[in-house]
């Protein structure tokens, strides 16, 4: 069987795997690399729980082919938080009760993300529109657009 | 198990493929079918040529490389009128990966930017520098050899040209139906209107008999009525598990009054 | 939160009211794990060596396997292991064994035919997902397809497909007696004789996948000392283990199971499917196996809320008030039982929704299609008859010309309301609801009824069981031999009356299956009542001509006992068994003509055998663990902590 090498650097870190052919990034992050941050929900595009920037920019990792990402910024969940702080987006999500399974909240943590680092001050139609490509089954889509929301409040405060 | 080619250019890339093969683009359709284990083929060719990602306007039209994303569409000034149509597919991480190229092969009930490139006169160019009309690559997408390098669109002027997705989820669904309206007018009549649906059938498709009872008629309410009652004239659309192709004709005249007038379809 | 409005004067008698959560915001103590993305899902453990597992499933609604040719399986790359069904120790399960309810019905993995799209007939375990998947491509099955129904009614003809063998009739069997579960409070015949309108409608609702976001899934490995540790998705953890301690012939001490981080359940994730095909697996191979569902199989495979169809018969007087009410629901099980046969018994109960109506009959079926099986989900049982019941409303406050607010203020229960299933109501508080609903809503009530009250005017004639009329119709297997009736009354060949202020039967709780899972009442803290095994052969409270009289109650009233487990009793392990479940049944009267169900067999009144499997002999509860786990939890093949 061959296997394609594969360097990338992973929140900040640089990463290096052999990989299968056809294997997708969410497999290779969560199997390979072990960050399990992202989640499998759907291999289709559907659902947004393996969510992930690529470049900067959310990408569905289980969409994306594996060795394609080589040489690119990787970012997960998982490498949310600088060290013992967490992100303002996951005190927000915990103060604000934005998860109750937990499972879409991986993703919904990187697509917002990947909304406050261009849009600082995002209307509430740009947060909905910026996990628009997320599901959550729990119902939780409002308490979430609120954490957003009071995260991006909370990082504009800093900077002023 | 799959073996992945990676070439330097798109025609390598054209040449290396074979029928137990699948170009891979954006990854949305592809990796889909990789994930699931499609059994068709089991060679993936791709590229890394950055010539696909190119936007230039040519005259009264505009050049899009095939490998333009949807976030490129919507990033480019010259591709403003498109952005509407690009922001409607998917959410922001879909629009990260999808390409023209792409959708002009999405398979029912996608293709939303393929009905607005058919409306807009799209004409693509493929690897062996030939060029095709995008209505006869829809035609025979099935069957085509090689690949799509570009497609041009005509610049629609002022408002001439309209899009709607009518979708049952909000704010982001699949399409029940797509509606793309170009209507270049004269002297307030339209002259050469094309009205393309998504999701009406297989690809998408134009209505050429609302084409034709719009011609010479004002983009009003009576100017239209015409049209109208033709809406689906030669469609055949599908049940599927969005609408029944009942539904689907019957709603279609609602929301192609609605596009050709503008009028808000409320969120 | 401001906005929540707290009625405390309606339940006052109940219970410590003072509430230290709800309306005061709180922390959810996993959330750390939720938003640094580290909750551990079953399938955020790694191991080593990991296989994959997928199943050759059917692409036909019905058919007969005549030949599976694995051929070109047995020479591909990666091919660990075929699992076929004779690899399962005990291939036939229903769900609610454990309680006791209902037969065994359903295979792990289907031998002679399937019944629904997407049953599984074969599974493969392979080194990699992907090699999985292709091996299951390369199986060839020799289907011979077979007629199939999909709806409910159609199910109900005489000359309908067998979809489930073991229910040939296509319907689940109600207390070893009628095809249907029955309800009857009152005289509904009557009462619509004297009716001012007879309101009628038909409601329908299509089956609702849970869609968790979490596909379900099992990851199975051998850890120390003969045990298996399974890392699972499951909503309902000792259902899972009983299952797979069941259908593996295993006790249930071997298996280590984890579960608790659960992405989204909602019903969907107690059908114990998983596990067992896991667990199977790690046995088979000596490795770590995980068998997970794709979404498409989440979607095709994963059971549902079923679909249901009810009608319903209002008997109204000119003033509003609804005087008598008869449904006939079907709810579409699928293809097997899992948990339908329960949601109707616990449906049932719930007739007439939260109304007093002096005469209630009701005669709801668990019908067998060749759909997907249906399952729990959220309220399930009472969620389609209840908007079946609303929509009624509106209707029948259409007909009598009143507002529907004033139609339900004016039949809703009030607190000492007798129940049609024989139990008193009690903090209704519905026509407080309707109020402030009202309120809210801007809309005007008649000013009685603003004034009303739960807690005044319920009781007193309200609290009596009225006299009831009942029947027999509709026996086992009495479909089979020609259509007949299916709403509640009809058809009857002879009815009988029972007096008023009859209550139900006592009803014997069920017993445990399997001889490792009997309640010890020294670890549960509180006295477990047993019933002694001769309950079962008492006779019925009414008098002996009343044949009917115990199906007509017991059901409601005693069924959604079964389910507390403290009060249970020693077990069998045969799979023939009847159902212990509506223990006091009265001697059987002799219909010509009709089936001798297994039913009919006596109470097995030997011990259970013990399970003699390799494993040693079951965990006793009385003891701590001394099976030589010394590190439970610890598998050989877990790298999780290693690498992270």
């Amino acid at each position: 069987m061959t296997k394609t090498p594969v360097r990338f650097v992973l929140n900040g870190t640089d990463t290096g795997v052999f990989v299968d052919g056809g294997a997708n990034l969410l497999d290779v992050l969560r199997r390979s690399v072990g960050d399990l941050s992202p989640k499998y929900g759907c291999g289709q595009g559907t659902c947004g729980a393996c969510t992930v920037l690529v470049d900067g920019l959310p990408h569905l990792s289980c969409l994306v082919l594996a060795e394609a990402i080589d040489g690119r910024r990787i970012e997960t969940t998982g490498g949310l938080r600088q060290g013992a702080q967490l992100h303002p987006l996951q005190r927000h999500f915990m103060d604000g009760f934005a998860a109750q399974c937990g499972y879409c909240t991986p993703g919904m943590l990187m697509s917002a993300k990947a909304l406050l680092d261009r849009v600082p001050n995002p209307s509430r139609d740009e947060v909905i529109e910026a996990i628009s490509g997320n599901l959550c089954r729990c119902t939780g889509y409002e308490p979430i657009v609120d954490a957003i929301l009071s995260a991006a409040a909370e990082l504009r405060g800093r900077v002023a | 198990m799959l073996t992945v080619e990676t070439y330097q250019t798109i025609q390598q890339a054209a040449g290396a493929l074979h029928g137990r093969s699948r170009y891979l683009g954006g990854g949305t359709l592809v990796m889909r079918a990789v994930n699931y284990a499609d059994q068709d083929f089991d060679h993936l060719v791709r590229t890394r040529d950055p010539n696909l990602r190119a936007i230039q306007i040519e005259g009264a039209r505009i050049r899009i490389g095939a490998g333009c994303t949807m976030a490129d569409i919507i990033g480019a000034a010259d591709t403003a009128f498109l952005a509407p149509v690009a922001r409607a597919i998917g959410g922001p991480a879909i629009r990260n990966m999808a390409t023209v190229g792409g959708n002009l092969f999405a398979p029912h009930p996608y293709g939303d930017l393929a009905t607005a490139l058919l409306a807009l006169d799209g004409i693509a160019r493929l690897t062996d520098g030939s060029e095709q009309p995008v209505e006869a690559l829809l035609a025979t997408r099935n069957q085509i050899r090689g690949l799509a390098t570009s497609i041009t669109v005509v610049r629609p002027m002022g408002d001439d040209f309209r899009f709607l997705k009518v979708s049952r989820v909000k704010p982001k669904g699949v399409s029940v139906m797509s509606i793309a309206v170009w209507t270049p007018r004269s002297g307030g009549r339209i002259s050469g209107a094309r009205v393309a649906y998504g999701a009406m059938g297989p690809t998408p498709l134009r209505a050429k008999a609302a084409e034709r009872a719009l011609e010479g008629a004002t983009r009003d309410r009576s100017g239209i009525a015409a049209a109208l009652a033709v809406a689906t004239d030669g469609l055949s659309p599908a049940d599927d598990s969005l609408a029944s192709a009942w539904y689907r004709r019957e709603v279609a005249p609602v929301h192609l009054r609605r596009v050709l007038l503008g009028e808000d379809d409320t969120r | 939160m401001s906005s929540i409005e707290f009625r405390k004067d309606l339940f006052a008698n109940e219970r410590d009211d003072n509430l230290n959560e709800v309306g005061k915001p709180t922390i959810r103590q996993d959330i750390l794990g939720h938003v640094t993305g580290s909750s551990k899902y079953y399938d955020d453990h790694l191991f080593d060596g990991l296989l994959h597992m997928r199943c050759v499933r059917s692409p036909h609604h019905h058919a007969r396997i005549r030949r599976i040719d694995t051929s070109a399986v047995e020479r591909m790359e990666g091919v660990v292991r075929i699992v076929r069904p004779s690899d399962i120790p005990r291939n036939l399960n229903t769900l609610l064994s454990l309680i006791n309810f209902g037969r065994d019905d359903e295979e792990l993995l289907a031998t002679k035919k399937v019944a629904y799209k997407g049953e599984p007939v074969l599974a493969i375990i392979a080194t990699s997902e992907r090699l999985a998947r292709d091996a299951v491509s390369a199986v060839r099955v020799d289907w011979e397809v077979l007629p199939h129904v999909l709806d409910v009614e159609e199910a109900l003809q005489p000359n309908a497909p067998v979809v489930n063998d073991e229910y040939p009739n296509n319907t689940f069997d109600y207390h070893e007696r009628y095809d249907h579960q029955k309800l009857r409070f009152g005289d509904v015949e009557t009462a619509f004789a004297n009716a001012d309108h007879i309101v009628e409608g038909e409601y329908q609702m299509s089956p609702i996948e849970q869609a968790p976001m979490e596909t379900c899934g099992a990851i199975a490995a051998p850890e120390t000392n003969d045990r298996i540790v399974c890392h699972t998705s499951t909503q309902a953890l000792f259902f899972s283990l009983g299952t797979t301690a069941k259908l593996l012939d295993m006790p249930s001490s071997r298996l280590h199971f984890v579960g608790g981080t659960v992405g989204g359940g909602f019903g969907g994730k107690v059908d114990s499917l998983v596990e067992p095909m896991a667990v199977l697996g790690a046995i088979l191979t000596g490795r770590p196996v995980k068998f997970m569902w794709d979404r498409a199989e989440e979607m095709q495979v994963g059971a549902p809320r079923g679909a249901e169809r009810w009608r319903i018969k209002d008997g109204v007087m000119s003033d509003g008030r609804i005087v008598a009410r008869s449904f006939t629901g079907f709810f579409d099980s699928g293809a097997y039982t899992r948990l339908s046969s329960y949601a109707i018994i616990k449906g049932t109960g719930h007739l007439p929704g939260p109304y007093s109506i002096p005469n209630v009959a009701a005669n709801v079926y668990c019908v067998y299609t060749n759909r997907t099986p249906a399952t729990a989900m959220r309220g399930f049982g009472i969620t389609g008859v209840d908007f079946s019941i609303e929509c009624q409303m509106d209707k029948v406050a259409e007909v009598v010309g009143m507002n529907p607010i004033d139609l339900r203020l004016l039949n809703a229960y009030r607190d000492g309301d007798m129940k049609a299933h024989r139990r008193v109501a009690k903090n209704t508080a519905l026509i407080e609801c309707c109020q402030v609903v009202a309120q809210k809503a801007g809309i005007a009530i008649r000013p009685d009824l603003a004034k009303a009250s739960s807690l005044i005017g319920g009781g007193g004639d309200r609290a009596v069981i009225p006299e009831t009329v009942t029947d027999q119709a509709s026996r086992i297997g009495d479909r089979r031999r020609g259509a007949i009736p299916t709403e509640p009354l009809a058809g009857a060949t002879s009815k009988g009356r029972i007096p008023a202020g009859t209550s139900g039967e006592p009803v014997v709780a069920a017993e445990p299956q399997r001889e490792d899972m009997r309640i010890d009442p020294a670890r549960v803290g509180h006295a477990v009542s047993t019933v002694p095994k001769s309950a079962s052969t008492s006779g019925p409270v009414t008098t002996p001509s009343v044949v009917s009289a115990s199906a007509t109650t017991p059901g409601p009233s005693g069924a959604v006992r079964p389910a507390p487990v403290p009060t249970v009793s020693p077990a069998s392990t045969t799979p023939a068994r009847p159902s212990a479940f509506a223990a006091p049944i009265p001697p059987r009267p002799t219909t010509p003509g009709s089936p001798a169900p297994a039913a009919a067999v006596p109470a097995d009144e030997t011990p259970p055998p013990s399970p003699s499997t390799p494993g040693g002999s079951p965990h006793d509860p009385g003891k701590p663990f001394q099976q030589g786990v010394r590190r439970p939890g610890v598998s050989r093949f877990l790298s999780g902590t290693r690498r992270r």
